[in-house]
């Protein structure tokens, strides 16, 4: 069954416990960072008094598995997007192609790897829930089954209509996640990509790459059989032309 | 005692040895410290100078190489053979500086291999790495006879010259889905590449795109090689570029006006924003003045004129790939990029390393002189008129 985060930014008070909670579970170094970064794979920003999360949104068609050369993500049954840095060889496509901007990378390191939330693969296999639900003390993110969370959050935007605008960012952006937000405010507020498609972004990629085998199968036989008309042509012209020189020289 | 350097120092030469002593040291930085100590990359702009031109750019000006090699032995345009050679050893060593490019650039060169044992066919990049590693491997064998020759192996040459007919068309399907993976790479962002550049189609114009730079390039280096070696193609010849370059310019625009009209884009034509002037810029330069230039007869059968056409050609180029991959990228990133001394110090680097080899090559090899083509198919020279196959060699006294 598909997991996910519910992010209710209206309960949020920016107290910071996700943020360190991950650090911890994750085993990163340093304080609160302001940013995502190699070192925080979850960040609480402030936008006037609401405050909201940012980490990878775990999409249900994930661009960054999509675009890597050598396959080092994975959308596991969990729900979790997953790295596996053995395989990367750093060509941070991944990070280009992140409808979110999400991925980040270890800029300083001689052999960097790339950095991202991974839903806490490791806690969910063993029946855990994510560290950052763990900590939040308000019940703003919560963890759960993806359908119910959804089902959650559409309840509590009827209950609630004046509280939330009617939009669970998540449910539809680039063709939906696994991480859903609610919030009183437009999220094109607190930066979060707007002029997401409703269908995956993958699919955009997909429909030229499908083309590939056609172009290598319909372009080899086309190019060979030019070559042969045209040689074949050319290689009766000569020979008429030979042979009407000898004629030619019987004829002296 | 009398001291005699082997060489004469010249103004040039001590440019080249700047630019590489600053290209060597940008390399020690960038494997010592890291991409983040040698680059002005970040987290929000993950891809710079070294991916947009080193590799995106360097690819698209090695397309002349497929271009004529499918005009010579496929459709049998013998009369452009004499400038196969020196358009191939363009896209080997293109290519060739392409792979150091990509090997500075990806945070563990150590493993390039990689997807070659873990593809993922999803990935326009996996494409990409697959053509770049089997495009390479076709233009050592397509500039091998250049080396059997000079070596004077003659039993390697007829082997190789039995297969040229299918290593060609390998190559032509190759370099057909390299240069159009190229532009795939940047489907998958339609919310971040700014909207002149992103388009649907952007395979297609990558790919019509490349084979005007492939033939502009032409232009450009038997410019050179005359200047500095008094190499001279048959001005009939390369006319006949232009002529190419020309309809394959006009093709392009169209389809560019064809793609705007689609999107309705017209709008955003006038918007005063930085993305506004680097478009103009690019088509006025890139499309629109080499268009003019060659439809003028005169200018066609100019040297000169000619390779002014084939400049503004590659410098349009040049700015459409970096629009596309850098400075079309950067108001949805939220940052300003702008690459730092040693990505720009190893870019030059690989440049002038490219110009280097190439005249190296020139004087040492048999690029622009040799005696005659290797016959169609390795079957027994077909005989054509020898004045078309000929070169015209002689000393301008510049070199």
């Amino acid at each position: 069954m598909a997991k996910g985060l519910l992010i209710d930014t209206t309960k949020c008070i920016g107290c910071q416990a996700c943020a360190l909670a991950c650090k911890e579970a994750n085993g990163l170094p340093g304080e609160q960072e302001e940013e995502l970064s190699a070192t925080a794979y979850t960040v609480v920003k402030q936008k006037g008094d609401v405050y909201y999360r940012r980490l990878c949104m775990h999409c249900n068609d994930p661009s960054c598995k999509s675009v890597c050369p050598v396959g080092a993500f994975e959308k596991t049954q969990e729900g979790a997007v997953i790295y596996h840095a053995n395989k990367c060889i750093g060509c941070r496509y991944c990070m280009q192609a992140c409808p979110f901007s999400v991925p980040t990378y270890e800029w300083k390191k001689r052999a960097p790897k790339v950095r991202k939330c991974i839903l806490c693969y490791e806690r969910l296999k063993e029946g855990k829930i994510t560290a950052c639900a763990e900590a939040c003390p308000t019940g703003a993110t919560t963890f759960g089954d993806r359908e119910e969370l959804l089902a959650e959050a559409r309840k509590r935007i009827q209950e609630n209509p004046g509280q939330y605008i009617d939009h669970i960012y998540g449910e539809k952006e680039a063709g939906g996640t696994s991480v859903f937000f609610l919030s009183s405010v437009p999220f094109a507020e607190f930066g979060f990509p707007a002029n997401l498609p409703e269908d995956s972004l993958p699919k955009l990629t997909w429909a030229a790459l499908k083309k590939v085998p056609s172009i290598v199968i319909f372009g080899g036989a086309f190019l060979y059989g030019t070559w042969w008309i045209i040689d074949r042509r050319m290689e009766l012209a000569e020979y008429k032309s030979k042979q009407r020189e000898s004629k030619f020289q019987e004829k002296k | 005692m009398d001291f005699k350097l082997p060489f004469k120092i010249t103004f040039w030469k001590v440019v080249l040895l700047l630019i590489w002593l600053a290209g060597l040291v940008a390399l020690i930085v960038r494997f010592t410290q890291g991409l983040g100590a040698s680059t002005h990359l970040s987290d929000k702009f993950p891809w710079g100078l070294w991916i947009g031109f080193d590799v995106v750019s360097g690819v698209g000006l090695s397309a002349g190489a497929f271009t004529i090699a499918a005009a010579v032995y496929v459709f049998h345009v013998k009369r452009f053979y004499p400038i196969l050679r020196p358009t191939i050893l363009t896209a080997f060593l293109g290519y060739l500086l392409v792979i150091v490019g990509l090997l500075v650039d990806v945070g563990r060169p150590d493993r390039i291999y990689n997807p070659l044992f873990m593809g993922n066919i999803h990935s326009a990049l996996f494409e990409v790495a697959m053509c770049v590693m089997f495009y390479t491997t076709v233009l050592f064998f397509e500039f091998s006879p250049i080396l059997f020759e000079r070596l004077g192996w003659s039993g390697p040459k007829r082997w190789i010259t039995r297969v040229t007919v299918p290593l060609v068309i390998l190559g032509v399907i190759l370099s057909t889905m390299h240069q159009s993976s190229l532009g795939s790479l940047f489907l998958i962002i339609p919310q971040k590449l700014y909207t002149f550049w992103y388009t649907a189609s952007l395979p297609l114009l990558f790919y019509v795109s490349a084979i005007a730079a492939g033939c502009a390039m032409i232009i450009f280096e038997s410019h050179l090689s005359f200047r500095a070696f008094g190499h001279r193609l048959k001005a009939d010849v390369l006319a006949d570029i232009g002529r190419v370059l020309l309809v394959v310019l006009v093709l392009y625009a169209l389809l560019k006006a064809y793609d705007f009209y689609g999107r309705g884009v017209w709008s955003a034509f006038f918007l005063p924003r930085m993305e506004t002037w680097l478009f103009w810029l690019e088509i006025l330069i890139g499309v629109i003045a080499p268009i003019i230039l060659l439809s003028i007869r005169k200018v066609r059968l100019s040297t000169g004129g000619l390779y002014a056409a084939a400049v503004c050609t590659i410098t349009g180029f040049l700015l459409n790939r970096l629009n596309i991959s850098t400075t079309g990228l950067m108001a949805s990133s939220g940052v300003h990029y702008f690459p730092s001394w040693m990505e720009l110090a190893i870019t030059l680097a690989l440049v002038s390393t490219g110009f280097f080899i190439f005249a190296m090559a020139a004087r040492y090899l048999p690029i622009f002189e040799h005696p005659h083509e290797p016959s169609h198919a390795g079957k027994p020279e077909v005989g054509f008129p020898e004045e078309v196959l000929e070169i015209e060699t002689f000393s301008a006294g510049s070199g």
